[in-house]
């Protein structure tokens, strides 16, 4: 009856026996290997990919920039800094540069001063707020392409939406395309469409995380809701507006696709080169009529400088700003 | 320091791993496409063609003529997308199709640079010589004569598309003969429109752009057009090109043109819109592009005339053979039967493409073609007369670019007033020397 408490086998029974020492030694190798190398292992994909698709084409671009390299007929001639002196001296490369970083300004000062707001009031209690939430970035998934075809449309010269509301109420039809500042504004409004949500919801996550107690003492205090926002959310927030400052520089910068359908497909961007930008004019040097790749390819490192000086820009600015706070 | 360097030789083993790793489900996916026999020794074609060439119908028929070949149709959209792509897969040596579409006005270009073309002379071209119009055989002929790198697809016989109901409403005659004869000449032309619009009973513009007349115009009056035969440039020294460029202008000056920009979301529109009576219309535009922006709505409203100053070619295609294919020999076969007098026939009733074969232009299932959209209209009959007489016009290997990316536009900047005429004229010629120096 009570003889079966202690009726136990020895422990070391059931074990393997301990005593083989090469076994013991390799699994405690193996284990040793597994947390120093395998976290290399698991990120290593995403360097190879990177290595192939990312770095590689960078690297390459430069070596082309170099050549005289006519796509079609298969030459190369080794002409060091001609296609960036030719490119420099380029009137249409700065008008698309001009374009470029107007744009990018008309579009994303307004788009992400918006999706501050709108992550704001997304952040009260409301009723079907997921699906609120949810709703913002409905936009976004909707394809460029298909977008830059209806904005067409819609501010199309003769036909389109916003001339014959304006028409209505006794305005004259505005010429979309053939006015530098019109069309940029129309492309913005095509850009802040696709991305105003989804920069609101980065600023939602990240306004989820600032502690509610701060706002309730902030009230006590007597600060408004607007003066609240202003001294507690956006200070909290700077890292992730830095982050959305920065990604849509990138996307900014690279802008293609929705000027090209704005302009019904023609890559020179209205009849002057009102809003033909970079990327459009890199493509219509390289790929269509005289296929010049190595005067494309300076044009491309030139826009990645581009892009890395602007990001750089921003990041300094906003990071002084973050730091003036901490004080 | 030691340490780093561990470090570092571990990260290129585990690089180097992951690489191998991918490298091989590579390979493995590329040997198992390679060579696209499948079971049976079946071949399977990949055709790249733009816009409309009209081939459904003749697809199906080769496909049951040569049971051992599938032809994959990828349809690749305007001419202005296709062609980028299409340098870029000759330039890789991969991704272009087994038979792909050349425009006239880019094919130049190709015969210049003619080593990514199989030579159709070598897979049996030779046989197919008296088949077709001198000019059009030769257009894809290297200078030697030695290598032919397409056979041609269609011509683009020339002829007036009008408005019927608003020719009616505005008291003009509406019969194609009657219409015909009142406009014998371009001056006679614009005549009839300054009548069409002084009526003030059509709510509609004449013309759709002042550009729409540079190509018959051009056609008609020259035997070259932006370069000559030796390709140099001599858009700004052809005397014809500023006339039509004048007479273009002066028409919208006298608000006779739309104003809508050719192949924009605008034009599309203003077809629907009924906002102009007529539209010079090389064949491939009847069915291929006016009915389908048109719509059915409009279906028996539009008819078609003589083109003012005679006959007159605008446009054609050529089928061609990349040199990356993997079966010469039957996308040989492919293009040999689509430009052949079947294939030519049943491209004209599907998309309007007018054959340029000659028994494809003397078949009676050409000459009496009528077209229902266009009020019954004798199409096979007007569109051939058309180029009967016509003398080849030499475009040179940089026409398309010149004239779509660069005059055109000019030309509509200067119509919708953005520029003045003579300066949207010299930033066109200067820009043009610059894409061609």
């Amino acid at each position: 009856m009570s003889s079966a408490v202690g009726a136990a086998p020895p422990r070391h029974a059931a074990t393997p026996s301990p005593s083989d020492p090469v076994h013991r030694r390799r699994s405690y190798r193996l284990g040793r290997w597994d947390i120093k190398y395998s976290p290399y292992l698991y990120v290593a994909p995403f360097f190879v990919l990177f290595g192939i698709f990312g770095l590689f084409p960078v690297l390459y671009t430069v070596w082309v920039s170099l050549f005289e390299y006519d796509l079609l007929s298969d030459t190369k001639e080794f002409v060091g800094m001609e296609n960036y002196r030719v490119v420099l001296g380029d009137a249409q490369f700065w008008n698309a540069a001009y374009n470029t970083v107007g744009m990018f300004v008309v579009s994303t000062v307004p788009q992400l001063i918006v999706a501050l707001m709108i992550a704001n009031l997304l952040n009260r209690q409301m009723r079907a707020r997921t699906l609120l939430r949810m709703g913002i970035v409905i936009p976004n998934i909707t394809s460029v392409a298909a977008v830059g075809i209806i904005f067409a449309l819609i501010f199309a010269d003769r036909y389109g939406l916003v001339n014959w509301v304006l028409g209505t109420v006794g305005i004259d039809p505005i010429a979309w395309r053939d006015n530098r500042y019109a069309s940029w504004f129309a492309i913005a409004t095509m850009v802040d469409w696709r991305w105003t949500g989804y920069n609101a919801l980065i600023y939602l996550g990240a306004m989820q995380a600032i502690p509610k107690d701060l706002y309730e003492s902030a009230a006590l205090d007597g600060a408004s809701t607007w003066r609240q926002f202003w001294k507690i959310t956006v200070p909290l927030i700077r890292p992730t507006i830095l982050f959305t400052i920065i990604i849509s520089t990138i996307g900014g910068l690279q802008l293609f696709t929705e000027p090209l359908m704005y302009g019904y497909g023609l890559i020179r961007g209205g009849a002057s080169n009102e809003f033909q930008t970079l990327a459009m004019y890199i493509y219509e040097r390289t790929f269509t009529g005289n296929f010049e790749y190595g005067s494309g390819a300076a044009m491309s490192w030139l826009l990645f400088l581009m892009i890395i000086v602007f990001a750089l820009i921003n990041f300094a600015l906003v990071r002084r700003s973050v730091k003036g706070e901490k004080k | 320091m030691s340490v780093i360097r561990r470090r570092l030789r571990t990260v290129a083993v585990a690089a180097l791993a992951a690489g191998v790793a991918l490298g091989s489900t590579a390979c493995s996916k590329s040997n198992d496409n390679e060579g696209s026999t499948g079971e049976g020794g079946e071949v399977k074609l990949v055709l790249q063609t733009f816009q409309n060439f009209g081939y459904d119908q003749a697809l199906k028929d080769f496909e049951a003529a040569n049971p051992t070949i599938k032809v994959e149709h990828q349809k690749m959209g305007e001419l202005r997308d296709f062609q980028p792509k299409l340098v870029q897969w000759l330039a890789a040596g991969s991704g272009a199709g087994d038979v792909v579409g050349l425009e006239e006005g880019v094919l130049l270009q190709y015969v210049q640079n003619h080593d990514k073309f199989a030579n159709l002379l070598e897979l049996g071209a030779d046989e197919l010589k008296t088949t077709f119009p001198e000019w059009k055989w030769n257009n894809a002929l290297t200078p030697d004569g030695k290598k032919l790198i397409g056979l041609g697809t269609d011509v683009g016989g020339l002829a007036m598309c009008y408005r019927k109901d608003l020719f009616g409403a505005a008291g003009l005659p509406t019969d194609r003969e009657e219409v015909s004869k009142r406009i014998g000449t371009w001056q006679d032309y614009i005549a009839l429109g300054k009548e069409f619009k002084a009526s003030g009973k059509a709510k509609a513009a004449w013309l759709d752009s002042g550009t729409s007349l540079m190509q018959p115009y051009i056609m008609q009056n020259s035997e070259t057009f932006f370069f000559d035969k030796d390709n140099k440039f001599i858009g700004d020294t052809n005397p014809v090109i500023k006339q039509t460029w004048d007479m273009g202008l002066q028409m919208a000056a006298d608000g006779l043109t739309a104003k809508a920009q050719r192949w924009s979301g605008d034009w599309d529109a203003a077809f629907k819109n009924n906002a102009f009576a007529t539209l010079p219309c090389p064949a491939w535009m009847t069915e291929g592009v006016i009915k389908p922006r048109s719509g059915p709505a409009n279906a028996g409203k539009w008819d078609i005339a003589k083109i003012p100053g005679g006959g007159g070619n605008w446009g054609g295609s050529y089928l061609a053979v990349p040199a990356q294919t993997k079966h010469p020999k039957e996308a040989y076969l492919l293009a040999k039967y689509l430009t052949s007098k079947a294939g030519h026939l049943a491209a004209f009733k599907e998309a309007g493409a007018m054959p340029s074969d000659i028994a494809g232009i003397e078949d009676p299932a050409f000459k009496d073609q009528k077209s229902e959209y266009f009020s019954g209209a004798p199409t096979g009959q007007i569109f051939g007369e058309s180029v009967k007489n016509m003398k080849p016009v030499f475009l040179g290997p940089k026409h398309q670019q010149v004239w779509e990316t660069i005059v055109e536009p000019q030309m509509q900047a200067a119509e919708r007033g953005q520029l003045s005429s003579a300066a949207a004229w010299k930033k066109a010629m200067d820009e043009a020397k610059k894409a061609t120096s």
